[in-house]
């Protein structure tokens, strides 16, 4: 085996491409916490903006968020795991599913500039919804569809063969098996797959920006928590992208803290579960698989 | 005893025993004949909606897009819209050319995917191939989490960091010129940076993944042949993997054509011809950065580039299965 000088060179590019991907991580955290830590309060988080009573606080976009990944999770959760149960159950192979697995493959291409833009004239305009959470939350319905019909159905694949035919052969209607037997056999896989959702919902922006609006307000009566969902709110990240077009560069900073720790909770949430489970993440990364 | 016939839809498909009269043929009339069949059935129907919400979906976004985009070109023509170099769109007279615009996401996906892709190529190497296991074990999580980051964070930095590096450089270099505008540090060159950064991680997972696709069995023959460990990876193992390699490309320029936040907060946002120090608009910051106040025929054009972007990922989305078709064959 021979040692040369250009394999030596090569080696050095590999390690300092690598650390580059290291540092560059390690200086977005170490900003962002150097320059948001001084923000964060429990008062930062809990009051409102308000230039009346010179408040400054992200109560209103953070429960807009909540309601936003909330209301997302139940039209998406549903639809996606119903969407891989007849994937993977009940269609025959051939051209039917060939359709399903490429419409599906294509819409997690979409750049979420398209799924606002769609979202603003359909949701927004033909279904007269507005500018409201609601509309937010069907657009990005649709676009973390593909996320958890995929994770569903690589759940799916996992369970046994034996499982199903020995559901059956007992007697059960296939719709009981499922439902007794698949759907929990496939809970890590769902789980996985909803985790990833919400963090695509937390850092999503692009898409809400002209369908769920800029709202900020905390609602003021019991009914109001109600009215919320058709009234305009914006979330954290266009609350963190308005702040900085106004040059409020405090406010972004600490916002951006927050959103981080948000998303790094989700990271380690889908790392102990599959731990825990065993859930193959290769199936779970949420990037189109080869 | 004789069994009885048993009919889904009036069609007689089997035989159920009768105990009463064994002689006598039962019909079970209709799907709604036996309740657990019903259900059954209301099952399959069910799934089989949601399974065709996605293709719903897909149909609907082409069909917005062409009828929300196409308007405005047969208005002012396709060559006019398309190849024009003016775009003032609140003039008194206004123009719509989105040439540039055009121009602008095509160089700067372009010079991303340059910068980014040998990055995260090699990175891939050395978490595949290269590294020992506890550092793969600190550099793989890291990945994981810039993965995660929003694009408005990476928008923030862009802002807060790149951009005043931008602007000393660019000081430095046009210090005499009299010609050039200065953009604050705003312009293609830090849009092609952040955008560089933000593919990394996919570049990085899917090139990992199809470097440890491949064969153990290839790399012990070259490692036999005499073949030294770097070697083997940049002789062997990376032309091995080069589909998914190739994937790995085309999902980044996805990602960076697709990219708008971010970019729309470092790329100074002024239709210019895409060169390093000057102000770009993408088609992507194009639309989120005018949708907001436009109005008529100035939307109707917005609504023109979202189509002109959304057919750039439809061609990538192409190429991307024809990709994986080859592979699989092969």
């Amino acid at each position: 085996m021979m040692r040369t000088l250009k394999d030596d060179v090569l080696l050095c590019l590999i390690y300092l491409a690598a650390f580059f991907a290291e540092f560059l991580l390690i200086g977005i955290l170490v900003y962002v916490f150097v320059k948001g830590f001084p923000q964060m309060s429990l008062y930062f988080l809990t009051t409102v903006t308000s230039i009346r009573q010179g408040t400054v606080g992200i109560a209103g976009n953070l429960v807009n968020t909540v309601y936003l990944v909330a209301l997302t999770l139940l039209i998406a959760v549903p639809i996606g795991i119903g969407a891989a149960i007849y994937l993977n159950e009940y269609a025959k192979p051939g051209r039917a599913v060939r359709l399903l697995l490429f419409t599906t493959e294509t819409l997690s291409g979409i750049p979420s500039v398209i799924f606002g833009l769609f979202g603003m004239v359909f949701f927004g305009m033909t279904l007269g919804l507005g500018y409201s959470i609601l509309t937010g939350a069907l657009t990005l319905s649709l676009m973390v569809l593909p996320l958890i019909t995929r994770n569903t159905q690589e759940a799916l694949k996992t369970v046994p063969e034996s499982y199903r035919s020995g559901a059956l052969s007992m007697g059960a209607g296939k719709w009981y098996m499922i439902r007794t037997i698949l759907l929990p056999s496939a809970m890590p896989g769902i789980v996985t797959g909803v985790i990833l959702a919400i963090s695509r919902i937390l850092g999503e922006s692009a898409a809400l920006l002209f369908t769920a609006g800029s709202g900020y307000f905390l609602p003021r009566s019991f009914g109001g928590w109600f009215h919320k969902i058709v009234e305009s709110g914006g979330t954290l990240t266009i609350q963190l992208y308005l702040s900085m077009t106004k040059a409020q560069y405090d406010v972004a900073f600490g916002i951006a803290v927050v959103l981080l720790c948000m998303v790094w909770c989700m990271n380690l949430l889908t790392k102990v579960l599959a731990r825990k489970f065993g859930v193959d993440m290769s199936a779970a990364t949420g990037e189109r698989q080869m | 005893m004789r069994v009885n016939e048993k009919a889904v839809n009036g069609k007689i498909i089997g035989r159920d025993w009768n105990v009463q009269n064994p002689w006598k043929a039962v019909r079970v009339k209709g799907p709604v004949a036996n309740p657990a069949q019903a259900v059954e059935k209301a099952a399959e129907v069910i799934f089989c909606l949601c399974a065709f919400t996605a293709v719903a979906a897909v149909c609907a976004m082409t069909l917005y897009m062409i009828a929300n985009g196409v308007p405005a070109v047969l208005q002012t023509g396709l060559k006019e819209i398309l190849f024009s170099k003016t775009w003032n769109p609140t003039a008194k007279e206004p123009s719509f050319g989105i040439f540039y615009v055009i121009l602008t996401s095509i160089v700067g996906t372009f010079l991303a995917v340059l910068i980014g892709v040998p990055i995260g190529l090699l990175t891939a190497v050395f978490l595949a191939e290269a590294a020992p296991g506890w550092l793969a074990a600190v550099v793989r999580p890291s990945v994981e989490l810039l993965a995660g980051i929003p694009s408005v964070i990476y928008g923030v930095l862009g802002m807060m960091v790149l951009n005043p590096l931008m602007y000393r450089l660019e000081q430095k270099l046009f210090a005499g010129s009299k010609t050039h505008q200065f953009t604050g540090g705003a312009n293609l060159l830090s849009a092609v940076l952040v955008l560089a950064v933000m593919i990394l991680p996919t570049v990085i997972n899917i090139s990992e993944a199809a470097l440890r696709a491949v064969p153990s069995a290839l790399k012990a023959s070259s490692l036999a042949l005499g073949a030294s460990p770097v070697q083997t990876i940049f002789m062997v193992t990376i032309p091995a993997a080069k589909s998914g390699i190739l994937t790995a490309v085309v999902l980044g320029v996805g990602r960076a054509v697709g990219e708008a936040m971010a970019i729309s907060m470092v790329s100074g946002n002024v239709v210019h011809l895409p060169l390093p120090f000057q102000s770009v608009r993408f088609l992507t910051t194009a639309i989120v950065s005018e949708m907001g106040y436009a109005q008529g025929m100035h939307r109707q054009v917005l609504f023109t580039i979202g189509l002109v972007l959304f057919v750039f990922i439809m061609i990538i989305n192409g190429i991307l299965s024809r990709i994986v078709k080859g592979e699989n064959q092969g």
